[in-house]
């Protein structure tokens, strides 16, 4: 008998019916009105948002709305068109130019989104007979990269050096390119990566390095350039990847490299050629955000302050944070009910994290994931800390 | 070297308290997610402990070819041949 094709998704289907049943608002979160980088109106209920990756607040920036409004009046709305026909602006070049100054690298590529970014780098910088050693904890996109090309992948255990080092030995005897991925700091617990270890491990085997920034960038680092500056081996890392999504304020991504052969990247990778670039709002808003991330180093430091003030408020109450501070702080619950009560008693206290269910999430429990900004005030990390310990009574 | 029959038995010991107490008996035969019940991460454990135990690195690009037990042994052979 032949079954119709939406077969594949009744699983799914009767377990969001469930969580539909029981916990409508899960699928139902909608941002009536926003507020400010910290604030918003969601489904009627005024909220404190502490679950946007918006790590320096900059997406109210003045400067960074009236560049994007200006560009938007002066090129339009959209650019309708690739990189490699009629959608690069002067603009787009201007930010690549600008992120090569920053990151004091040779050569930059933009693409429309983080996620794009790593399609196109993942899929192309290696192909069939080369291997890609991944951290078993990266963000789909990296997955994702990987799967659209033709590599060889094989992950190691997270933040394992001794299991990454295993891996790099059995691959010596094949005589081929080995390209090693890892992030600055992990999008769900918020770790950061041993990266100075992983620097030795990659020159001692002739490896090639990619280090995903998307978290990083803008967090560590004494100029914000990431984990790769905090760790003092910018240089010995291939290809930094980031995102404009996050500490920037905007969306889009890029690929910073020394390799002057990155370029060839626009003429390979078909997820670079075969969509629309940026729209001038968000490159210009980006560029006026690196202009700030790059002059106002105060943020970064509010930021931290915030993220450690609330880490150790959420441990000293008991709960199962990550294992170190970060702007993402992440609690982990192995009983997804639980979890939710206590998701929605934050939201019924006004305040709104991010819920993360398996598959998305690394050992398959569930996290209440926070992400802090420098937006918020110390005022408002004391009522998230205030809301979470009014619930420590339901939680693990 | 592990023969196919030992590389076999040694998944299903690995798979068996996996399954949920109520699933069905684990044979070579049965599909890993649909029939066992087991979701990505679950396999992805299997496979860790796969690589420990056979000293062998194992391609997540193997996957969409294994659907049973019996596949994934018969790749994991294939890896062992290759070492």
């Amino acid at each position: 008998m032949i079954v119709s094709i939406f077969d594949k998704f009744k699983k799914l289907a009767e377990a969001r019916q469930a969580m539909e049943e029981n916990h409508s608002d899960f699928f139902n979160i909608v941002m009536d009105k926003i507020i400010s980088a910290t604030e918003a109106v969601v489904n009627g209920r005024p909220m404190l948002l502490a679950g946007t990756n918006n790590y320096l607040g900059l997406t109210f920036n003045k400067e960074c709305i009236e560049a994007s409004c200006r560009a938007v009046e002066q090129e339009g709305t959209g650019t309708t068109g690739s990189r490699m026909a009629n959608g690069t602006f002067a603009g787009h070049v201007a930010l690549e130019q600008e992120l090569s100054d920053f990151f004091k690298k040779k050569t930059t590529i933009l693409f429309s989104t983080g996620y794009v970014a790593n399609l196109a780098m993942l899929s192309t910088i290696v192909g069939p007979g080369e291997v890609i050693l991944l951290d078993a904890d990266c963000h789909a996109s990296i997955y994702d990269g990987c799967k659209l090309g033709g590599a060889e992948v094989v992950r190691f255990r997270h933040n394992d050096t001794a299991d990454l080092e295993k891996r790099l030995k059995r691959l010596e005897k094949r005589n081929t390119n080995v390209l090693i991925v890892v992030e600055g700091i992990y999008s769900m617990m918020g770790d950061q990566a041993p990266l100075a270890e992983i620097v030795s491990l990659k020159n001692k085997y002739g490896a090639y390095l990619i280090v995903d920034e998307a978290h990083s960038m803008g967090v560590l680092g004494e100029n914000g350039r990431g984990l790769a500056e905090q760790a003092n081996v910018e240089e010995s890392v291939d290809f930094i990847i980031g995102t404009f999504s996050k500490s920037l304020g905007a969306i889009g991504g890029f690929c910073t490299s020394n390799h002057q052969e990155l370029d060839m990247i626009r003429f390979a990778s078909r997820p670079y050629v075969f969509t629309a670039s940026s729209a001038s709002s968000a490159i210009a808003s980006t560029r006026a955000a690196l202009q700030v991330l790059r002059s106002q180093p105060e943020f970064r430091q509010h930021l931290w302050n915030n993220a450690s003030k609330l880490y150790q408020r959420l441990e000293e109450l008991g709960f199962s944070v990550g294992p170190e501070p970060s702007p993402i702080i992440a609690i982990r619950y192995k009983d997804m009910d639980e979890a939710i009560a206590v998701w929605n008693g934050l939201l019924d206290h006004g305040v709104y994290v991010n819920m993360v269910l398996p598959p998305a999430t690394p050992d398959g429990g569930v996290l209440l994931r926070c992400s802090l900004s420098a937006a918020h005030s110390s005022e408002q990390i004391e009522t998230i800390g205030n809301a979470f310990a009014s619930l420590t009574s339901s939680q693990s | 070297m592990s023969t196919n029959d030992e590389v076999l038995q040694q998944i299903l010991d690995i798979v068996k308290p996996m399954v949920p107490k109520d699933g069905p008996a684990v044979t070579a035969d049965l599909d890993l997610v649909n029939d066992l019940g087991l979701d990505s991460i679950k396999v992805m454990e299997i496979l860790e402990t796969l690589e420990d135990g056979f000293d062998i690195s194992i391609p997540i690009n193997i996957l969409p070819a294994v659907r049973t037990v019996n596949d994934l042994a018969v790749e994991i052979q294939n890896l062992i041949g290759n070492e």
